[in-house]
């Protein structure tokens, strides 16, 4: 079961970000990045993070995706033009894009066992809970640097009241 | 049943309890328009519908078999896609919410709960999260129909219900604070002991948060007062002008949909779910069945009259301004549903 859950929704995934790069119109590109973010959030839930998955939904295709629509929308945004790109670009990217594949899937394959493995078990039969798991290493072992982060987001909405507002 | 495995049994139980559900979801729908519309007319002095069958009970049926007959009529300019897409996503996303909600009390049936299509520890924020994407219906019918008043009803729409989406999701926060879990299921059961004086609503102190869920939960419906994006007095019809036949009745069916589902919510966490007001008061009923259907029949009263609840404000409150919308959000709820949420950790915090 989670490994049918894994191979569709992680090729749909897939085939989201495919459909990203190659649709021409923004909105359309927006949409497929929708798809992308819930197949993810289902992978989340298929591995137990159940939380995570809900936070993804929520937050990603539900609030950031949405203010992007509403941009395009706003702008009324249309088809872009196909360039060729510059040179650079089509010398360093595809190295370049397989360099990062190896690298990465040479991390993970030879240090997947340091990484641990999760309670799987425990937490798809709802045994242990994922939220106040998680709420304990956020408010109470880290609460620190989750309040610094929260600071730092305050900041960067102050900066943009400021360069919002109007001159007097 | 028994040369069956357990799997199957369960696949077969929640398969007829889909798509139990989803028909009474939608004779619901079609009811509640119903209801509307005659609730509306005795509220302005006047019959309502009364032609089709006693009282006009079968007048939901014409309407369905009109709108199906009626021509589709497609706009040259627009995004034929997304067009079509839209009012899909706006009703499925309005009628997925309803698979969450437990309607009844646990009732097992060969180990399957039959009162509640899943019972998932996140319901709460899986309903929050369906809510959120349905915007997505709206925002692109706007776009896609090409028509200026379409995409301002949209444009409007999606910045009330990102606004009020806030204020909805915080003024939830208290009750999830007393049930200590997100699961539907607790969240009612922390309401049980007492009947009518446990509930969040009376006896466990969320009376503001009940008030900023139901003044959030109309402007997320898109419902009077707050219907602007659909004003007929400046946007034509708003997002769905350019729509006919079927596509506007889905479109239609999802804003009623979406009526039930917060009517469902505002049930499961104000007003004790399925369990009775009356507490121990009652005697406990014998008969297995009877113990079944009694909590089905408290959830249906209690949706049903936050229904009607609905269709008063309707009748009785006039439209907002947008920019008296927009301040009465941010600057209102959004500030009292933060100040809700101090207060009842500091009380919890206090006795625990």
């Amino acid at each position: 079961m989670q490994l049918a859950l894994f191979i569709i929704f992680g090729l749909l995934a897939v085939a989201g970000a495919i459909n990203f790069l190659l649709q021409r119109h923004p909105i359309n590109s927006a949409l497929s990045l929708i798809v992308v973010m819930m197949s993810l959030a289902v992978l989340y839930w298929s591995l137990g993070a159940e939380f995570l998955a809900a936070a993804q939904v929520i937050v990603y295709s539900g609030a950031v995706m949405v203010l992007f629509v509403f941009v395009v929308m706003l702008l009324n945004a249309g088809e872009e033009e196909r360039t060729h790109g510059s040179r650079a670009a089509y010398f360093a990217g595809i190295p370049g894009a397989t360099a990062i594949f190896c690298l990465l899937s040479f991390v993970f394959l030879t240090n997947g066992k340091a990484f641990g493995s999760t309670d799987l078990i425990n937490h798809l039969t709802h045994t242990t809970n994922n939220i106040a798991e998680i709420s304990q290493v956020l408010f109470r072992d880290l609460l620190l640097p989750f309040e610094v982060t929260s600071v730092l987001i305050l900041v960067a909405i102050l900066g943009a009241v400021v360069l919002a507002r109007k001159e007097q | 049943m028994s040369h069956l495995t357990d799997f199957q049994i369960f696949l077969i139980l929640s398969i007829l309890k889909i798509a139990v559900v989803l028909v009474i979801t939608l004779t619901a729908v079609a009811y509640t328009v119903l209801l509307e519309r005659k609730l509306l007319g005795r509220m302005q002095n006047r019959w309502g519908p009364s032609r089709v069958g006693p009282f006009g009970l079968l007048q939901p049926l014409a309407d369905g078999i009109k709108l199906f007959l009626k021509e589709d009529l497609m706009p040259m300019a627009s995004e034929r896609p997304l067009f079509i897409l839209a009012p899909i996503i706006a009703l499925s996303c309005a009628l997925i919410s309803v698979a969450v909600v437990p309607f009844g009390a646990v009732t097992r049936i060969a180990g399957v709960d039959m009162f509640d299509i899943s019972d998932i520890n996140i319901g709460l924020l899986v309903i929050l999260g369906i809510t959120s994407i349905g915007v997505y219906g709206i925002a692109l019918s706007g776009w896609s129909s090409n028509n200026k008043f379409a995409l301002l009803g949209s444009l409007r729409a999606t910045s009330q219900v990102i606004s009020y989406e806030l204020a909805l999701g915080l003024s939830l926060v208290g009750v999830v604070l007393r049930a200590g879990s997100l699961r539907l299921r607790d969240i009612v059961d922390s309401q049980a002991g007492h009947g009518l004086f446990s509930w969040n609503l009376i006896g466990g102190g969320q009376i503001i948060a009940f008030f900023i869920y139901l003044m959030a939960a109309y402007a997320e419906t898109n419902r009077a007062p707050f219907d602007l994006p659909e004003a007929e007095s400046e946007l034509v019809a708003g997002y769905h002008t350019e729509y006919s036949s079927m596509k506007f009745a889905m479109f239609f069916m999802a804003e009623y949909a979406n009526m039930i589902t917060v009517a469902c919510v505002a049930t499961l966490l104000f007003l004790g779910g399925a369990s009775s007001p009356f507490g121990n008061l009652l005697p406990t009923p014998t008969s297995p069945i009877i113990a079944a259907i009694l909590p089905i029949f408290w959830f249906v009263l209690k949706v049903f009259s936050f229904l009607c609840l609905y269709i008063w404000v309707r009748a009785t409150v006039p439209r907002f301004r947008y920019d008296q919308l927009m301040s009465f959000g941010w600057k209102f709820l959004l500030p009292v549903a933060i100040l809700n949420i101090i207060a009842t950790s500091l009380v919890l915090a206090l006795r625990g």
